[in-house]
């Protein structure tokens, strides 16, 4: 009986939680909206805006540094917003844009930078780093494959046959 | 012994990265606009919004371009220094009012102690300041007689700055 109270009101205290948050959605979006100039992106052509989003997704905001300007909302990411987008209205390709951006901001500004000699680090690291543990592997395994491989002495064939309580000789 | 030589170099080799990489400051990113012609430009004067200013017009002298606003706090940091080396004479400093309000910009400069600058572009949506790659205020540029951008100094300028780099290289620029 209690449990039955119990569940029902977390039940309902579940239900009241969703509606609170159903109800209270467009309150917690609307400042973000508004400050990303988003009436705008709202009222936008979806196939523009779906390239504004892609792009903007490979580019870092050098405001903030761990962000893209996708994710961003600082100043500088809607500035960027929108100069893709006037840049796309403009014909331009995805390539002349993010040329336009390197340009101005250098290869930082890109979350994939291209492969050339003061990258190539960047991009070999991990596999040099994964080649390096192989080889440490492989070299540890076969130390112990020749450890584990190597025949008995005669001494210690004898002692593990009088420890199994047989004689030399009598494993036949 | 000898077992534990091996993550001792591992550990000495990391802390040898950390340790540069704590050095580092990550908001210094490299302008790729270094070398290369300043960005062409013909702004409204920030006083006199009838008349206008480009790089063209610098032509033939070293010079500053300052990227500054009046909501910038370090700005304020930097303005007496900027005004010390104005009245030194010995460089021309052009500012560049970076996404502000004439008034808001005219009003900052009468509260901070003066108007440094021989003349200052207004661009007002910042599209200017996107050509020259401007991520955060104050920015400062170098600028040969050419025209081509010779440094950039990312933060507010100090007396430090200049005497170590940036008076220097003007020097450099204006004699050769």
């Amino acid at each position: 009986m209690v449990d039955r109270l119990v569940i029902a009101m977390q039940k309902s205290a579940l239900a009241l939680r969703r509606f609170l948050l159903l109800a209270l959605t467009p309150l917690i979006l609307a400042p973000a909206f508004a400050a990303d100039g988003g009436v705008a992106q709202a009222l936008g052509d979806p196939v523009v805006e779906a390239r504004v989003t892609r792009l903007a997704e490979e580019l870092r905001c050098l405001t903030c540094m761990g962000q893209s300007i996708a994710d961003s909302q600082s100043a500088f990411s809607s500035d960027m917003k929108r100069e893709i987008r006037a840049m796309i209205v403009a014909g331009k390709s995805d390539k002349e844009i993010v040329d336009f951006m390197v340009q101005r901001y250098g290869d930082f500004v890109l979350y994939r930078p291209p492969v050339k000699s003061t990258t190539w680090l960047l991009w070999g690291g991990p596999f040099l780093l994964l080649a390096l543990a192989l080889l440490f592997l492989v070299a540890k395994l076969r130390k112990r494959s020749a450890q584990a491989g190597s025949e008995l002495s005669e001494s210690e064939h004898r002692q593990a046959a009088s420890l199994l309580g047989k004689s030399v000789g009598d494993g036949k | 012994m000898r077992r534990f030589l091996f993550p001792l170099a591992i550990f000495l080799v990391l802390a040898g990265f950390l340790a540069v990489g704590l050095r580092l400051n990550p908001r210094e990113v490299p302008s790729p606009l270094i070398g290369k012609p300043v960005p062409a430009f013909r702004l409204a004067q920030l006083h006199a919004g009838d008349k206008s200013i480009s790089p063209e017009d610098m032509r033939g002298k070293v010079w500053l371009l300052n990227v500054w606003a009046s909501w910038c706090v370090s700005c304020k940091q930097e303005h007496p220094v900027l005004i010390e080396l104005n009245k030194q004479n010995r460089i021309p400093i052009v500012g560049l009012n970076y996404k502000d309000e004439r008034g808001a910009a005219i009003t900052w400069l009468n509260q901070h102690g003066g108007d440094p600058y021989a003349v200052s572009a207004f661009d007002a949506d910042g599209r200017v300041g996107i050509d020259f790659g401007v991520y955060g205020v104050p920015e400062t540029f170098l600028i040969d007689k050419a025209g081509t951008i010779r440094y950039k100094h990312i933060g507010p300028v100090t007396e430090d700055a200049l005497k170590s780099k940036i008076l220097p290289l003007a020097e450099e620029l204006s004699r050769g």
